[in-house]
């Protein structure tokens, strides 16, 4: 892709992400903050996409958008009362938290400005998939597997948690 | 041409708006949801380092994919938890859900 289209498609997913991210945090209706999330979630897709790591974009649109939103949703659903819009959704910390959030970024934005990273002139060679397969199954073989066991342990703790006695 | 600060202000950003959901929402799924934020703006930081500066081993792409499957067995077990708290309190207001505060 020629350098300007990039550009231009960095800056309108940028636009996307952040917009909707700020209706996610912002909205008195959590419902319709979860359907932006989803916008954001895709947004972010697109720019895994744009940074040629396809197999980390499909990931993301399969649990983010496909799994973690719908459980979201569902426990939104569950707890019925909460979504109507009479119910106070933010707390009186926004003067605060605007405050501390505006600081957080201004230093960090400059710390980022002054930093000089050791950037790699090579750029990613062939498909970033077959690579990443194989470097799951040689070098991080053990973090796979500890991983898969973390995700079995919570998915049957959340079943114990939330059953009826 | 985009460059790494580009990519790197954009996670800042995500971050931060992140950070005031975490900080105002009253809500605990709002709460979740800004956490998700969160994540994320951490991916997007490892995916844009994996490819300005370690692009022959992927590194960032790989811890991708570990974020991402900790983030789905932490939302499983934060929304179970939250159904049982709407069970035992009929709400899930977090300033209202003090009982482990003496």
């Amino acid at each position: 892709m020629e350098n300007g289209t990039q550009t231009a498609v960095f800056y309108i997913l940028s636009g996307l992400i952040v917009g909707s991210a700020f209706m996610v945090v912002s909205l008195k209706n959590i419902f319709h903050s979860a359907l932006f999330l989803v916008l954001c979630f895709f947004s972010v897709a697109g720019i895994y996409i744009l940074l040629s790591a396809e197999f980390v974009a499909a990931v993301q649109v399969l649990i983010y958008v496909g799994a973690i939103t719908v459980l979201l949703i569902f426990a939104i659903m569950l707890t019925a009362q909460l979504y109507s819009p009479s119910i106070k959704q933010s707390n009186e910390q926004v003067i605060p938290g605007i405050i501390i959030v505006g600081t957080l970024l201004i230093v960090t934005l400059s710390v980022l400005r002054r930093t000089s990273w050791r950037i790699s002139t090579e750029g990613i060679e062939g498909q970033s998939t077959v690579s990443i397969g194989k470097s799951l199954l040689t070098t991080y073989v053990l973090p796979f597997e500890v991983v898969s066991l973390v995700l079995i342990a919570a998915l049957i703790g959340a079943i114990i948690i939330a059953r009826r006695e | 041409m985009l460059s790494l600060y580009h990519y790197l202000s954009l996670s800042t950003l995500l971050f931060c708006i992140g950070i005031f959901g975490v900080l105002t929402r009253r809500n605990a799924i709002g709460i979740l949801m800004a956490i998700e934020l969160l994540f994320n703006a951490v991916n997007i930081n490892f995916v844009a380092f994996a490819k300005f500066i370690n692009p022959q081993g992927l590194t960032g792409q790989v811890f991708t994919i570990f974020i991402i499957t900790v983030a789905a067995a932490e939302a499983a077990v934060g929304l179970a938890i939250i159904i049982l708290i709407y069970r035992q309190h009929k709400g899930v207001e977090v300033d209202k859900i003090n009982i482990m505060k003496w």
